[in-house]
Protein backbone atom coordinates (compact mmCIF):
# COMPACT_ATOMS: atom_id res chain seq x y z
CA UNK A 1 0.00 0.00 0.00
CA UNK A 2 1.12 3.43 -0.78
CA UNK A 3 2.34 5.04 2.23
CA UNK A 4 1.74 8.35 3.62
CA UNK A 5 5.15 10.29 3.74
CA UNK A 6 6.74 12.25 6.78
CA UNK A 7 8.84 15.11 5.52
CA UNK A 8 10.91 16.99 7.86
CA UNK A 9 11.77 20.64 6.18
CA UNK A 10 15.14 22.68 6.48
CA UNK A 11 15.12 25.71 5.70
CA UNK A 12 18.74 27.16 5.17
CA UNK A 13 19.80 30.94 4.93
CA UNK A 14 23.84 30.77 3.26
CA UNK A 15 24.14 27.01 3.69
CA UNK A 16 22.77 26.53 7.48
CA UNK A 17 19.39 25.46 8.70
CA UNK A 18 17.40 28.06 10.53
CA UNK A 19 13.66 27.91 11.17
CA UNK A 20 11.59 30.57 11.20
CA UNK A 21 8.31 31.22 13.40
CA UNK A 22 6.12 33.42 11.05
CA UNK A 23 9.44 33.53 8.78
CA UNK A 24 10.88 36.12 10.96
CA UNK A 25 12.98 35.08 14.04
CA UNK A 26 15.34 32.53 12.85
CA UNK A 27 17.31 30.46 15.48
CA UNK A 28 20.50 28.46 13.90
CA UNK A 29 20.06 24.78 13.88
CA UNK A 30 23.14 23.25 12.04
CA UNK A 31 24.22 21.88 8.72
CA UNK A 32 21.99 20.87 6.17
CA UNK A 33 23.72 17.71 5.51
CA UNK A 34 24.36 17.13 9.20
CA UNK A 35 20.70 17.12 10.25
CA UNK A 36 19.37 15.61 6.79
CA UNK A 37 21.67 12.98 7.41
CA UNK A 38 19.94 12.75 10.58
CA UNK A 39 16.55 12.60 9.48
CA UNK A 40 17.44 10.06 6.83
CA UNK A 41 18.95 7.54 9.45
CA UNK A 42 15.44 8.24 11.71
CA UNK A 43 13.45 7.30 8.62
CA UNK A 44 11.98 10.51 6.95
CA UNK A 45 10.70 9.77 3.75
CA UNK A 46 11.73 12.69 2.33
CA UNK A 47 13.29 16.06 3.01
CA UNK A 48 12.65 19.17 1.61
CA UNK A 49 15.44 22.39 1.95
CA UNK A 50 14.13 25.92 1.62
CA UNK A 51 16.79 28.39 0.64
CA UNK A 52 15.58 31.48 2.78
CA UNK A 53 18.73 33.18 1.91
CA UNK A 54 18.52 36.86 1.48
CA UNK A 55 20.69 37.93 -1.80
CA UNK A 56 20.82 36.51 -4.98
CA UNK A 57 24.57 36.72 -4.70
CA UNK A 58 24.74 34.72 -1.75
CA UNK A 59 22.33 32.08 -3.02
CA UNK A 60 24.75 30.97 -5.68
CA UNK A 61 26.27 28.38 -3.03
CA UNK A 62 23.07 26.78 -3.22
CA UNK A 63 24.55 24.13 -5.62
CA UNK A 64 27.26 23.43 -3.33
CA UNK A 65 25.56 21.64 -0.33
CA UNK A 66 22.69 20.78 -2.48
CA UNK A 67 25.76 18.30 -3.93
CA UNK A 68 26.78 17.34 -0.44
CA UNK A 69 23.10 16.34 0.21
CA UNK A 70 22.68 14.25 -2.51
CA UNK A 71 26.17 12.36 -1.61
CA UNK A 72 24.88 10.91 1.33
CA UNK A 73 21.57 10.83 1.90
CA UNK A 74 19.62 7.94 -0.89
CA UNK A 75 16.14 9.16 -0.19
CA UNK A 76 14.19 12.00 -2.22
CA UNK A 77 14.76 15.58 -1.62
CA UNK A 78 13.20 18.94 -2.76
CA UNK A 79 15.14 22.08 -3.03
CA UNK A 80 13.09 25.31 -2.99
CA UNK A 81 13.66 29.29 -2.51
CA UNK A 82 14.11 31.98 -5.10
CA UNK A 83 13.57 29.58 -8.15
CA UNK A 84 13.18 31.98 -11.05
CA UNK A 85 14.24 30.28 -13.86
CA UNK A 86 14.41 27.18 -16.06
CA UNK A 87 18.04 27.12 -15.78
CA UNK A 88 18.34 27.38 -11.61
CA UNK A 89 15.66 24.11 -12.32
CA UNK A 90 18.26 22.51 -14.38
CA UNK A 91 20.94 22.90 -12.19
CA UNK A 92 19.83 21.91 -9.07
CA UNK A 93 18.55 18.88 -10.76
CA UNK A 94 21.79 18.16 -11.55
CA UNK A 95 23.79 19.01 -8.51
CA UNK A 96 21.07 15.84 -7.48
CA UNK A 97 17.80 17.51 -5.47
CA UNK A 98 14.54 14.57 -7.25
CA UNK A 99 12.49 17.96 -7.21
CA UNK A 100 12.42 21.62 -7.32
CA UNK A 101 9.58 23.52 -5.69
CA UNK A 102 8.83 26.98 -7.50
CA UNK A 103 6.77 29.58 -5.26
CA UNK A 104 6.98 33.68 -6.22
CA UNK A 105 8.49 33.26 -9.71
CA UNK A 106 5.51 31.00 -10.81
CA UNK A 107 2.85 33.17 -9.61
CA UNK A 108 4.63 36.16 -11.47
CA UNK A 109 5.47 33.98 -14.94
CA UNK A 110 2.80 31.00 -15.08
CA UNK A 111 4.60 29.34 -17.87
CA UNK A 112 7.60 28.28 -16.27
CA UNK A 113 5.54 25.81 -14.76
CA UNK A 114 4.66 24.65 -17.50
CA UNK A 115 8.25 24.72 -19.31
CA UNK A 116 10.10 23.52 -16.51
CA UNK A 117 6.99 20.15 -16.43
CA UNK A 118 7.95 19.97 -19.77
CA UNK A 119 11.90 20.20 -19.81
CA UNK A 120 12.36 17.64 -16.70
CA UNK A 121 9.07 16.11 -16.19
CA UNK A 122 6.34 17.04 -13.84
CA UNK A 123 7.51 14.52 -11.05
CA UNK A 124 10.34 17.35 -10.06
CA UNK A 125 8.24 20.43 -10.46
CA UNK A 126 6.36 20.82 -7.20
CA UNK A 127 4.73 23.91 -6.90
CA UNK A 128 4.47 25.86 -3.27
CA UNK A 129 1.75 28.13 -2.53
CA UNK A 130 1.71 29.99 0.65
CA UNK A 131 -2.28 30.57 1.06
CA UNK A 132 -4.16 32.89 3.51
CA UNK A 133 -7.41 33.31 4.81
CA UNK A 134 -9.34 36.29 3.38
CA UNK A 135 -12.87 36.86 3.51
CA UNK A 136 -14.33 33.60 2.29
CA UNK A 137 -11.42 31.79 0.63
CA UNK A 138 -7.67 31.93 0.26
CA UNK A 139 -5.44 34.35 -1.32
CA UNK A 140 -1.77 33.10 -2.66
CA UNK A 141 0.87 35.41 -0.68
CA UNK A 142 4.95 35.64 -2.18
CA UNK A 143 7.99 36.46 -1.38
CA UNK A 144 8.52 34.31 1.31
CA UNK A 145 5.02 35.29 2.70
CA UNK A 146 5.21 39.21 2.86
CA UNK A 147 3.11 40.41 0.08
CA UNK A 148 -0.56 39.58 -0.66
CA UNK A 149 -1.33 38.57 -4.34
CA UNK A 150 -5.06 39.29 -5.89
CA UNK A 151 -5.24 35.10 -7.08
CA UNK A 152 -7.15 32.60 -5.75
CA UNK A 153 -5.13 29.98 -3.97
CA UNK A 154 -7.80 27.08 -5.54
CA UNK A 155 -7.88 28.39 -8.94
CA UNK A 156 -3.85 28.98 -8.47
CA UNK A 157 -3.67 25.61 -7.61
CA UNK A 158 -5.38 24.30 -10.48
CA UNK A 159 -3.84 26.46 -12.72
CA UNK A 160 -0.69 24.84 -11.34
CA UNK A 161 -1.84 21.53 -12.25
CA UNK A 162 -3.14 22.11 -15.90
CA UNK A 163 0.34 23.24 -15.99
CA UNK A 164 1.89 20.34 -15.92
CA UNK A 165 3.21 20.56 -11.85
CA UNK A 166 3.87 16.56 -10.20
CA UNK A 167 2.88 17.71 -6.60
CA UNK A 168 1.67 20.55 -4.29
CA UNK A 169 3.05 21.99 -1.18
CA UNK A 170 0.78 24.14 0.52
CA UNK A 171 1.64 26.16 3.17
CA UNK A 172 -1.55 28.19 5.61
CA UNK A 173 0.03 31.41 6.19
CA UNK A 174 -2.50 31.49 8.99
CA UNK A 175 -1.11 28.40 10.63
CA UNK A 176 2.28 28.29 10.05
CA UNK A 177 4.63 28.75 13.13
CA UNK A 178 1.66 28.36 15.34
CA UNK A 179 1.75 24.72 16.19
CA UNK A 180 -1.68 24.60 16.66
CA UNK A 181 -2.24 22.12 13.70
CA UNK A 182 -2.88 22.43 9.57
CA UNK A 183 -5.27 24.76 8.02
CA UNK A 184 -7.59 21.61 7.83
CA UNK A 185 -10.28 23.63 5.93
CA UNK A 186 -7.44 24.61 3.37
CA UNK A 187 -6.22 21.45 3.08
CA UNK A 188 -9.65 19.76 2.40
CA UNK A 189 -10.73 21.97 0.04
CA UNK A 190 -7.41 21.88 -1.86
CA UNK A 191 -7.28 18.10 -1.94
CA UNK A 192 -10.95 17.92 -3.15
CA UNK A 193 -9.98 19.92 -6.11
CA UNK A 194 -6.85 18.41 -7.64
CA UNK A 195 -5.60 14.65 -8.37
CA UNK A 196 -2.22 15.32 -7.62
CA UNK A 197 -0.36 14.96 -4.52
CA UNK A 198 -0.51 17.27 -1.48
CA UNK A 199 1.57 18.23 0.87
CA UNK A 200 0.28 19.80 3.83
CA UNK A 201 2.66 22.41 5.48
CA UNK A 202 2.58 25.18 8.49
CA UNK A 203 0.96 24.38 11.88
CA UNK A 204 2.72 20.93 13.16
CA UNK A 205 3.18 20.88 16.26
CA UNK A 206 2.12 17.31 17.26
CA UNK A 207 1.30 14.01 15.62
CA UNK A 208 -2.08 14.66 15.85
CA UNK A 209 -1.74 17.12 14.01
CA UNK A 210 0.36 15.25 11.38
CA UNK A 211 -2.58 12.42 11.41
CA UNK A 212 -5.33 14.98 11.01
CA UNK A 213 -4.13 16.37 8.15
CA UNK A 214 -3.62 12.80 6.57
CA UNK A 215 -7.16 12.46 7.60
CA UNK A 216 -8.69 14.93 5.68
CA UNK A 217 -6.68 14.43 2.44
CA UNK A 218 -3.30 15.28 2.29
CA UNK A 219 -0.85 12.40 1.05
CA UNK A 220 2.50 14.08 2.62
CA UNK A 221 2.92 16.32 6.06
CA UNK A 222 5.54 18.57 6.38
CA UNK A 223 7.05 19.84 9.61
CA UNK A 224 9.70 21.07 11.30
CA UNK A 225 9.64 22.10 14.94
CA UNK A 226 8.41 19.23 16.13
CA UNK A 227 11.74 17.01 14.90
CA UNK A 228 14.01 20.25 15.05
CA UNK A 229 13.92 20.14 18.82
CA UNK A 230 13.57 16.38 19.76
CA UNK A 231 10.43 17.23 20.48
CA UNK A 232 8.97 14.17 18.87
CA UNK A 233 11.20 11.32 16.62
CA UNK A 234 10.07 10.26 13.49
CA UNK A 235 9.35 7.08 14.35
CA UNK A 236 7.37 8.15 17.32
CA UNK A 237 5.48 9.74 14.94
CA UNK A 238 5.15 7.08 12.51
CA UNK A 239 4.11 4.47 15.48
CA UNK A 240 1.73 7.14 16.20
CA UNK A 241 0.03 6.96 13.02
CA UNK A 242 0.08 3.52 11.95
CA UNK A 243 -1.76 2.65 15.47
CA UNK A 244 -4.12 4.92 13.92
CA UNK A 245 -4.63 2.88 10.97
CA UNK A 246 -2.36 5.20 8.64
CA UNK A 247 -0.36 3.53 6.19
CA UNK A 248 3.39 4.38 6.72
CA UNK A 249 6.66 3.10 5.54
CA UNK A 250 9.00 0.82 8.63
CA UNK A 251 11.71 -0.52 6.54
CA UNK B 1 33.29 -1.32 -15.71
CA UNK B 2 30.04 -0.97 -15.02
CA UNK B 3 28.69 1.88 -17.75
CA UNK B 4 25.44 3.49 -16.42
CA UNK B 5 23.80 4.72 -19.93
CA UNK B 6 23.47 8.27 -20.67
CA UNK B 7 20.52 8.89 -23.03
CA UNK B 8 20.24 12.92 -22.44
CA UNK B 9 16.97 12.16 -20.50
CA UNK B 10 16.93 10.85 -17.05
CA UNK B 11 18.63 12.20 -13.85
CA UNK B 12 22.07 9.94 -13.54
CA UNK B 13 23.09 12.22 -10.88
CA UNK B 14 21.66 9.82 -7.87
CA UNK B 15 22.34 6.73 -9.06
CA UNK B 16 25.82 7.45 -9.80
CA UNK B 17 26.08 9.08 -6.02
CA UNK B 18 24.77 5.69 -4.97
CA UNK B 19 27.02 3.89 -7.02
CA UNK B 20 30.10 5.93 -5.74
CA UNK B 21 28.40 5.30 -2.03
CA UNK B 22 28.84 1.17 -2.57
CA UNK B 23 32.53 1.80 -4.06
CA UNK B 24 31.72 0.61 -7.45
CA UNK B 25 33.75 1.63 -10.17
CA UNK B 26 31.38 2.93 -12.73
CA UNK B 27 31.31 5.44 -15.79
CA UNK B 28 28.86 6.86 -17.32
CA UNK B 29 28.27 6.82 -21.39
CA UNK B 30 25.78 6.76 -24.64
CA UNK B 31 29.00 5.30 -26.86
CA UNK B 32 27.62 2.08 -28.25
CA UNK B 33 31.32 0.65 -28.38
CA UNK B 34 32.02 1.57 -24.59
CA UNK B 35 28.41 0.17 -23.35
CA UNK B 36 28.86 -2.73 -25.72
CA UNK B 37 32.47 -3.83 -23.54
CA UNK B 38 30.82 -3.30 -20.45
CA UNK B 39 30.48 -5.75 -17.72
CA UNK B 40 27.51 -4.59 -16.37
CA UNK B 41 24.96 -1.81 -17.74
CA UNK B 42 22.34 0.22 -15.80
CA UNK B 43 19.85 2.12 -17.84
CA UNK B 44 18.43 4.48 -15.91
CA UNK B 45 15.37 6.56 -16.17
CA UNK B 46 13.13 9.74 -15.80
CA UNK B 47 11.76 11.22 -18.10
CA UNK B 48 9.03 9.99 -21.35
CA UNK B 49 9.24 6.91 -23.22
CA UNK B 50 9.25 8.23 -26.59
CA UNK B 51 12.33 10.41 -25.95
CA UNK B 52 14.03 7.79 -24.47
CA UNK B 53 13.67 5.62 -27.15
CA UNK B 54 14.25 8.59 -30.01
CA UNK B 55 17.63 9.02 -28.01
CA UNK B 56 18.73 5.84 -27.67
CA UNK B 57 17.98 5.38 -31.67
CA UNK B 58 19.93 8.10 -32.76
CA UNK B 59 22.75 7.20 -30.14
CA UNK B 60 22.58 4.03 -32.10
CA UNK B 61 21.81 2.11 -28.94
CA UNK B 62 19.00 0.16 -29.64
CA UNK B 63 20.30 -3.27 -30.82
CA UNK B 64 23.47 -2.78 -28.56
CA UNK B 65 20.87 -2.93 -25.38
CA UNK B 66 19.56 -5.90 -26.87
CA UNK B 67 22.34 -7.54 -27.65
CA UNK B 68 23.73 -7.48 -24.16
CA UNK B 69 25.34 -11.02 -22.26
CA UNK B 70 25.95 -9.18 -19.45
CA UNK B 71 23.97 -8.19 -16.29
CA UNK B 72 21.73 -5.44 -17.26
CA UNK B 73 19.42 -3.40 -14.53
CA UNK B 74 16.79 -0.93 -16.20
CA UNK B 75 15.80 1.22 -13.38
CA UNK B 76 11.62 3.24 -13.43
CA UNK B 77 11.20 4.42 -17.22
CA UNK B 78 14.28 1.97 -17.92
CA UNK B 79 12.57 -1.13 -16.37
CA UNK B 80 9.36 -0.04 -18.67
CA UNK B 81 11.70 0.47 -21.85
CA UNK B 82 12.20 -3.83 -21.52
CA UNK B 83 8.77 -4.38 -22.92
CA UNK B 84 7.29 -4.21 -26.30
CA UNK B 85 5.42 -1.17 -26.27
CA UNK B 86 4.41 1.93 -24.48
CA UNK B 87 1.21 3.59 -24.20
CA UNK B 88 3.04 6.76 -23.57
CA UNK B 89 2.95 8.13 -27.63
CA UNK B 90 2.25 4.70 -29.04
CA UNK B 91 6.30 3.86 -28.30
CA UNK B 92 7.41 0.54 -29.43
CA UNK B 93 10.16 -0.08 -27.02
CA UNK B 94 13.36 -3.05 -26.56
CA UNK B 95 10.82 -5.65 -27.07
CA UNK B 96 12.78 -7.81 -24.37
CA UNK B 97 9.57 -8.86 -22.64
CA UNK B 98 6.19 -9.39 -23.88
CA UNK B 99 3.27 -6.81 -23.02
CA UNK B 100 2.33 -3.43 -22.73
CA UNK B 101 3.52 -0.19 -20.81
CA UNK B 102 0.18 1.55 -19.82
CA UNK B 103 -0.98 4.84 -18.09
CA UNK B 104 -2.18 4.76 -13.90
CA UNK B 105 -6.33 5.71 -14.62
CA UNK B 106 -6.18 9.39 -13.15
CA UNK B 107 -10.08 8.88 -12.43
CA UNK B 108 -9.56 6.02 -10.14
CA UNK B 109 -6.44 7.34 -8.53
CA UNK B 110 -3.60 10.02 -8.79
CA UNK B 111 -1.11 10.07 -11.45
CA UNK B 112 1.79 9.66 -11.14
CA UNK B 113 2.10 7.35 -9.01
CA UNK B 114 4.60 9.33 -6.08
CA UNK B 115 6.01 7.89 -2.80
CA UNK B 116 6.87 4.81 -0.78
CA UNK B 117 5.29 1.67 -1.77
CA UNK B 118 5.41 -2.13 -0.87
CA UNK B 119 6.97 -4.75 -3.06
CA UNK B 120 5.08 -8.17 -3.13
CA UNK B 121 7.68 -11.28 -4.31
CA UNK B 122 5.04 -13.27 -6.70
CA UNK B 123 4.25 -16.65 -4.31
CA UNK B 124 4.20 -18.85 -7.32
CA UNK B 125 5.94 -22.18 -6.37
CA UNK B 126 7.66 -22.57 -9.86
CA UNK B 127 8.85 -18.67 -9.71
CA UNK B 128 12.35 -18.62 -9.05
CA UNK B 129 12.75 -15.41 -6.55
CA UNK B 130 14.17 -12.19 -7.77
CA UNK B 131 18.28 -12.48 -6.82
CA UNK B 132 17.62 -8.47 -6.69
CA UNK B 133 15.78 -9.27 -4.06
CA UNK B 134 17.88 -11.25 -2.38
CA UNK B 135 17.85 -10.46 1.56
CA UNK B 136 15.12 -7.92 1.52
CA UNK B 137 11.94 -9.07 3.41
CA UNK B 138 8.25 -9.15 1.67
CA UNK B 139 6.60 -6.20 1.69
CA UNK B 140 9.05 -3.66 1.86
CA UNK B 141 8.68 -0.15 0.78
CA UNK B 142 10.87 1.50 -2.02
CA UNK B 143 10.62 4.59 -3.74
CA UNK B 144 8.18 4.87 -6.72
CA UNK B 145 7.72 7.87 -8.99
CA UNK B 146 5.89 7.38 -12.38
CA UNK B 147 2.79 7.46 -14.29
CA UNK B 148 2.77 4.40 -16.65
CA UNK B 149 3.10 0.77 -15.45
CA UNK B 150 5.01 -2.59 -16.54
CA UNK B 151 2.09 -5.61 -16.82
CA UNK B 152 2.39 -8.69 -14.90
CA UNK B 153 3.47 -11.21 -17.12
CA UNK B 154 4.33 -14.56 -16.31
CA UNK B 155 7.26 -16.05 -15.39
CA UNK B 156 8.83 -12.55 -16.52
CA UNK B 157 7.52 -10.88 -13.41
CA UNK B 158 9.41 -11.04 -10.57
CA UNK B 159 7.62 -8.38 -7.80
CA UNK B 160 4.78 -6.64 -7.81
CA UNK B 161 3.25 -3.84 -6.16
CA UNK B 162 -0.65 -2.24 -5.55
CA UNK B 163 -1.72 0.78 -6.98
CA UNK B 164 -4.86 0.90 -8.04
CA UNK B 165 -4.37 -2.55 -9.64
CA UNK B 166 -1.32 -4.57 -9.13
CA UNK B 167 1.74 -4.04 -11.47
CA UNK B 168 4.96 -5.38 -12.41
CA UNK B 169 7.57 -3.91 -10.34
CA UNK B 170 9.97 -6.24 -10.24
CA UNK B 171 11.03 -8.26 -13.87
CA UNK B 172 13.69 -10.43 -15.38
CA UNK B 173 14.72 -12.64 -18.32
CA UNK B 174 17.86 -13.78 -18.30
CA UNK B 175 20.35 -11.02 -17.79
CA UNK B 176 17.92 -8.33 -17.94
CA UNK B 177 16.49 -6.94 -14.79
CA UNK B 178 14.25 -4.09 -14.18
CA UNK B 179 12.64 -2.42 -11.29
CA UNK B 180 9.80 0.05 -11.55
CA UNK B 181 11.44 1.92 -8.23
CA UNK B 182 14.27 4.20 -7.40
CA UNK B 183 17.01 1.57 -5.59
CA UNK B 184 18.94 5.01 -5.18
CA UNK B 185 16.61 7.02 -3.66
CA UNK B 186 14.74 4.44 -1.26
CA UNK B 187 17.19 4.55 1.77
CA UNK B 188 19.10 1.42 3.01
CA UNK B 189 17.00 -1.05 1.25
CA UNK B 190 17.58 0.27 -1.95
CA UNK B 191 21.27 0.06 -1.89
CA UNK B 192 20.93 -3.28 -1.06
CA UNK B 193 19.02 -3.88 -4.27
CA UNK B 194 21.61 -2.05 -6.28
CA UNK B 195 24.08 -4.11 -4.19
CA UNK B 196 22.56 -7.05 -5.08
CA UNK B 197 22.58 -6.02 -8.65
CA UNK B 198 26.48 -5.43 -8.54
CA UNK B 199 27.18 -9.29 -7.06
CA UNK B 200 24.84 -10.96 -9.96
CA UNK B 201 27.15 -13.02 -11.54
CA UNK B 202 27.79 -12.51 -15.57
CA UNK B 203 26.43 -15.68 -17.27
Amino acid sequence: MLAKRIIPCLDVAEGRVVKGVHFVDLKDAGDPVELGGRYYREGADELVFLDITATVEKRKTVVDWVKRVADSIFIPFTVGGGISTVAQVHDLLRAGADKVSINSAAVKNPELLGEASRAFGSQCIVLAVDAKRTGAGWKVFVSGGRNETDRDALEWIRQGEELGVGEILLTSMDSDGTQEGYDLKLLRAVSQSIRIPVIASGGAGSPEHLLEALRVGADAVLAASIFHYDRYSIAEVKDYLAENSIPVRRN
Amino acid sequence: MIVVIDYKAGNLYNVGNALKYLKADFTVSGDPAVVSQADRVILPGVGSARAAMESLTEQGLVEVLQGLRVPFLGICLGLQLLFEVSDEDNTPCLGLLPGTVRRFDSSQIKVPHIGWNQVSGLDVSSQPPSILLKGIPEESFFYFVHSYFAPLVSPFTLGKTEYGSWFGSVVAQENFHGVQFHPERSGEIGLKVLQNFLEVQAS
